[in-house]
Formats: C-alpha cells, structure tokens, sequence
C-alpha cells in the first residue's frame, strides 16, 4: 500500500511539473537587419627584424599592414563587412594579438576583430591570425600559415576566405582569379588578348600576344585550367591552356561557327554550341577520347549551354518559341524545358556552382539586365540595368556576379570602353573591378587552395 | 484480481482527474478574451506613452493647425453666398447670414477647445512620468490619481497573466529591439531549418544572467557548420541588445525568456 501511496506522489509531481513548462515565454525572431557587420582588421604585427628583411627581399614597407590592408578591402568589397577606420583603434596590433582588451574594441562598435602576427622563420614568411568575437570576449579563430614570401598576397586572400566562412557560413571567393579578355585601341580594330589577374585585380598578366582573336575564356571549375575561343588563319578553334605551366592544346578545329565552349563540372568535358550545316546546335566533347556528341537536335538556334553543378542538367537559350529564351534539359537532351517567360530577349545562362540560381543576361526595350533566376525559372530577379552589359559568371561560392559593360560611342566612334563590374546577389554592391587595359568576358576561377 | 481491478480503476480516475486539472487550457475556448483586451488597452498607453508624448503632442499641434486651416478654407463659400446674389435679399435671410457667420467665425475656438480637451487627456496619462517638474502644483491631485489607476491595473495585470505570454506590446517591443541587433548572416542555405532557440535567464533590468542554445547538439554536428554561425550571431544579437526591452513588471512571468531566431523568411525573401 505504501508502494501505490509514493507511486500516487511520484505520479502527481510528474505531471504537475509540466506545468511550469507551460510559463515559459517564447518570442519569435523573425526579422534581423542585414547590415554589414562591423569588424576591426587590425594590422598585423611585425618584428623589427623580420620587417626588414621582407622589406628588402618584396620591396613593401610593413608586409604586416599591406595583409591586413588585403584583407580589409577584401572583405570591404563583399558589401557583407564594415571594417572600422583604425584611426579609431585603442589598442597596438602587438597586444591585441595576444589578448585583446574587449572593451575597447566594443566601444568602436566592433563585433568581430582579426589580429595577427607575421615573422620570418628560415625565409619563409610566417603569419599566424586569430579572429575574435568581441561581444563574447573568446576566440573564434586561430590559424597559421608559412610559405615562400612572395606569396604574401595570397596569405591576405586566404585569411579573408577563412574569416568570410566562419561569420557568413558560406565559402570565400577572395583567394581566386578571373580571367578576362583584355582590350585595346580603337573599336574597328581591337586587339584582343588574354589576360589573368587576382579577384582584387592585382598580379595582372597577359596570356597571349594578341596576335589572333580570342573568345570566351572558361575556368575548369576543378582545376586551373582554361578553355577559349580562338581564330587561326580565320578558323574558329578551342583551345585549353594550363595557367600553371602556360601549356596551349588544341581541342579541335570546328569548321563553321562554334560559341562558348565550357567546361562540365568535373572538368572532364567541354560543352559548346557549333553551327554545322547551317544550324546551331549544342554538342560535347570528352576530352580523354575527344568524342564529340551531339546534345540537341532540333532546326533552331541553341547556344549558350553551361551545365549544373551536378552535372544532370544543362541550360542553354533556344529561339525554338520564336523569340531567345532559355531552356533546361537532362545532360543527355532529354526533357527540354523552358524556363524563362518574361518579356524580352533571354541570353548567356549560367548556373549557380551553388546549384540555387540561373544567372542571364536580359534585352527588354533596348536595355541590357543581368538578372537571375531559380533554376524552374521563378523568382527572376534583375540586379542591374545598363546601356549594354553581359556574360555574367559566378564566383566559384554563387554569391558574386562578374560581368562586362560597354559604353556608347559618341557621333565620331569614340568614348567607347568596356570594362569589367561585379554585383552581389542582393543588387546593391555594385563595383567596377580596375583592370589596367579595357576588358570583356570574364570568368571566375575556383578557389586556388581548398 | 479484484483488487488490480480497483487499484487500476482508480489509478485511471486520478490520472483523468489530474489532467483534467492540469490541462484545463484544452477544453477552454479562445472566447474569454475581451477582457485581456481591455487591459492590454492600458497598458499600451503605460508602456508606450513616454516615449510618444512629444510626439502626440506635434500631432495634436498638427491637428490644431488642420482644424485651423479648415476653417480658413471654409471662409472663401461664405463670399460666393454673398456674391450668389440676384436673387432677392431679403431681410430675414440677411439677419440669418449674419448669424451664420458669426457662428463661423466663433467656430476656430470650440475646435481649438476641443483640442485642448484632447491634449489635456493626453496629459493627464502622457506626462506623468517626465513633465513631472513641468506640470504645476494643481496637477498633483490627477497626478496621483494616474498613479493610483496605474498601480491597479498592474497588480491585477500580474494576477491575470501570471503564468502567461506578454502582452503584444511587450513582445512588439522586445522583438523591435531584436531586429535592429540581429546581423543577419547572408551566407546561409535558405532551404535548410534556420532556426535557433536561445533560452535566457534575465535580471530584472532585462539584462542577461544566462544564454542558452537548446539544439545546442546541432551545433557541432557534420554539415551543420552553418548553424554555428547562426547561432552565433543570435547569440551575439542578444549581447548586443543587453538590457532587454522587458516590461516593467512581472518579473516572475518572463525571468525565463525563450527566443526563436528564425532566419528563413528574411532569407528567402
């Protein structure tokens, strides 16, 4: 009896206890605010002795600040940071590093903080960097590096992809390259060479000698390579070219027109549209066996074909409805689709390496839009609008668009310039990438280290 | 046999009086509201008067000068009616006019009394708080009569909701404040489950004794990296925020605090 008493009690207390569960108050965040989040870069710290010996051997004053410098306008341009002015700073880089004081850095408004350090070990450059949260006071970060001097700007690159990852969530995109088409001189006579540059446009190099015209160059997402469009002896051929080495292969020649070849996602094929017996259509070419195969089939003009990143569907535009639009099909041309049905004129799909989104370029009355759109064709969303503007390719985290634009030419010819612009997914940070000649076609590189 | 029988027969009977009692919120209907209403009424002017008096008083000068503009607007139809004419004047329509106008013009004032009846009201719930200094000694009295109404209301507020959700006020005020604080981290996949819940300890000045993450498992598992992050910045919207905007009152109600940061809807949209 005494057993079914406390058995009574127990089973009294067990389901009296919910009750005070019930009281607790839940509210619903829903809603945040997307500013930039503000971060203080401080510079990163430096021996006298190891200034000075990377003084003499890169020609750069203070490598500790010229890092810290990359890092803070990398992460200035994702339009994603606010890195404070360090005018405002309190603290010396030297101490920071080692423990900051959190108040300080509260007090400018800071909520992350990146310190570091840069030595020289064995002539090697040495850069330790931590990342802190200031509001919880406690590392969040730590990591270190040691590579050939030289290499210096990579170091910033990869320290803002590592500081972009762990406070977005998402993977950089700062220790990547574009490749672009460089131009000069007038536009009845261009000369179009190859060129490759750092993301921040920095370490910018020729490729070619523009001696021959060359077209829609192409990043391997896996690996650095490059495929491109070039004239020889005014035959349309496709090129591969290893930045690493400076190797050039000669896929094929296609006789006829042949666009945009590109690569599939796990590098191994090219993708292209080539015009044969007077229709254009979209074929593949394993680059091991260098089979070609025809994708689609069909009387009208297919162009523009770039694969999803699983490589199970490709997007192209067709005016098989009259007008330009763009399709999706299986990677073998099965179950054509198409997606876009805005008004207008629908070019040069690209598909998200985050398998998300379509990226394209628009005509409506007379004005070019990059936009995008799911990959079922809703949401389309148009980012920018301009006088003449196209080819956008992602950035290797499908956060960044980078596109050419053209300017008119007055009444004699003149004033006319393309140059290279990104623009984020959100349509507000908009920024010219400064290019030392004019430029066109560019496409993003995966990132360099993985 | 029997004996299971009664010992299970009346286990059942406790068990179904027990929940009958406990849950007493499940055979209840959403019915019995109205006089939450009410009360929420007064509380929206306690909590939200103070910071809008000056406000209310500009909007209250608005309308006065509305009213002003009214009438001047009104005068011009007066002189078609004199210029409507040909039509005989007679004497009787004469000494009417007169009247009528007259009364028009007398018209700016009873507005203007009017409002200054409005703004008096306000006063009297407005200004306690902070034109304490302000107000003249003849106020006392209403002064103290606010306070003693106030002080009902909140201790039959605290009778009423003990053990229940803020009022819409205080949660609209909470979660505003949140808003702002809340940094947003763009990077994440918009098709995964973005939310975090944070259980808070709160002092009764609304700052924070104890944060809570309570997935908090997630946090560390494969493929989760994003939630981290997610974490993390609510975390950190919540340090930014300290002290909460919580009422005044009833401590006891909210000391506990759970906040579901959902990032989804921002995201997708």
């Amino acid at each position: 009896m005494n057993y079914f008493k406390n058995f009574f009690i127990y089973l009294i207390i067990v389901l009296l206890i919910p009750l005070k569960s019930f009281s607790l108050i839940e509210v619903d965040i829903t809603r945040g605010n997307l500013n930039p989040l503000p971060l203080a870069v401080s510079p990163l710290s430096i021996d006298d002795k190891s200034k000075k010996s990377f003084e003499k051997l890169l020609k750069e004053k203070n490598i500790g600040e010229e890092i810290s410098s990359i890092v803070e306008n990398n992460l200035k341009t994702s339009g994603l940071f606010n890195p404070l002015s360090k005018d405002a700073f309190l603290q010396e880089p030297d101490i920071a590093n080692l423990k900051p004081r959190f108040e300080d850095w509260n007090l400018i408004k800071a909520q992350a903080l990146i310190t570091g350090k840069v030595s020289n070990v064995d002539d090697k450059l040495r850069v330790e960097f931590r990342l802190w949260d200031v509001l919880a006071g406690k590392e969040m970060m730590a990591l270190a590096f040691t590579t050939v001097p030289t290499n210096w700007r990579r170091v910033g690159h990869i320290i803002s992809d590592k500081v972009y990852e762990r406070l977005t969530g998402e993977k950089g995109y700062f220790d990547t390259r574009i490749i672009y088409v460089a131009e000069e001189g007038p536009k009845t006579k261009r000369i179009k060479k190859l060129a490759i540059m750092d993301q921040d446009g920095a370490n910018n190099k020729f490729l070619t000698l523009g001696n021959e015209l060359v077209l829609t160059p192409r990043f391997n997402p896996t690996s650095q390579m490059v495929t491109y469009l070039s004239y020889f002896r005014n035959l349309p051929r496709v090129y591969l070219l290893d930045i690493e080495t400076g190797m050039q292969e000669v896929v094929g020649d296609f006789p006829g027109m042949t666009f945009a070849p590109r690569f599939s996602p796990d590098g191994k094929k090219i993708i292209m549209s080539f015009a044969k017996d007077g229709n254009s259509d979209i074929y593949t070419m394993d680059l091991e066996n260098r089979i070609v195969e025809k994708i689609t089939n069909h009387p009208s003009i297919d162009t523009s074909p770039s694969y999803s990143p699983d490589g199970k569907y490709i997007c192209f535009n067709s005016d098989r409805s009259g007008y330009q639009q763009i399709y999706v099909m299986n990677s073998d041309g099965s179950r054509v689709k198409r997606i876009s049905f805005g008004k207008g004129i629908y070019g040069t799909p690209v598909w998200s390496p985050r398998g998300d989104l379509i990226a394209f370029t628009k005509l409506h009355k007379g004005k070019f839009y990059i936009g995008v759109m799911r990959t079922d064709g809703s949401g389309e969303r148009l980012l920018t609008e301009n006088f003449y503007q196209e080819a956008p390719s992602w950035s290797p985290n499908g956060r960044v668009l980078i596109f050419y634009r053209e300017t008119k030419t007055d009444q004699k010819g003149e004033g006319f310039s393309a140059k290279l612009w990104s623009i984020d997914l959100t349509g507000y940070n908009e920024r010219m990438v400064k290019t030392p000649t004019d430029g066109s076609d560019p496409s993003w590189s995966s990132l360099l280290s993985n | 046999m029997n004996r299971s029988l009664i010992t299970s027969s009346v286990l059942h009977v406790i068990v179904i009086i027990i929940t009958a009692m406990s849950l007493p919120f499940l055979s209840k209907k959403p019915i019995d509201l109205p006089p939450i209403v009410s009360v929420e009424l007064i509380q929206i002017t306690e909590k939200t008067n103070i910071p809008f008096a000056p406000k209310a008083k500009k909007i209250i000068e608005e309308v006065k000068e509305k009213e002003k503009k009214l009438v001047s607007e009104q005068a011009p139809p007066k002189k078609v009616k004199k210029k409507k004419p040909d039509s005989v004047p007679m004497p009787e329509d004469k000494v009417k006019k007169v009247e009528k106008i007259k009364e028009d013009k007398q018209s700016p004032e009873k507005i203007d009394n009017e409002v200054k009846q409005v703004s008096e009201f306000e006063k009297k719930e407005l200004f306690d708080p902070n034109n304490i200094a302000a107000l003249i000694d003849k106020s006392k009295e209403e002064k103290a009569n606010v306070v003693n109404k106030t002080d009902k209301v909140t201790q039959d507020q605290v009778k009423n909701f003990e053990n229940k959700g803020l009022s819409l006020s205080e949660e609209d005020a909470l979660k505003a404040q949140i808003f702002g604080c809340w940094s947003i981290p763009l990077g994440l996949p918009y098709n995964e489950n973005l939310l975090v819940r944070i259980k808070l300890e709160l002092k009764p000045d609304g700052s924070v004794i104890k944060s809570e993450i309570l997935d908090h498992v997630r946090m560390n598992k494969p493929g989760q990296g994003f939630y981290k992050v997610l974490a993390e910045s609510a975390l950190r919207a919540i340090k930014l925020c300290q002290p909460l905007r919580v009422p005044s009152t009833g401590y006891e109600r909210w000391k506990e605090l759970q906040l579901n940061f959902d990032a989804r809807e921002m995201l997708e949209g």
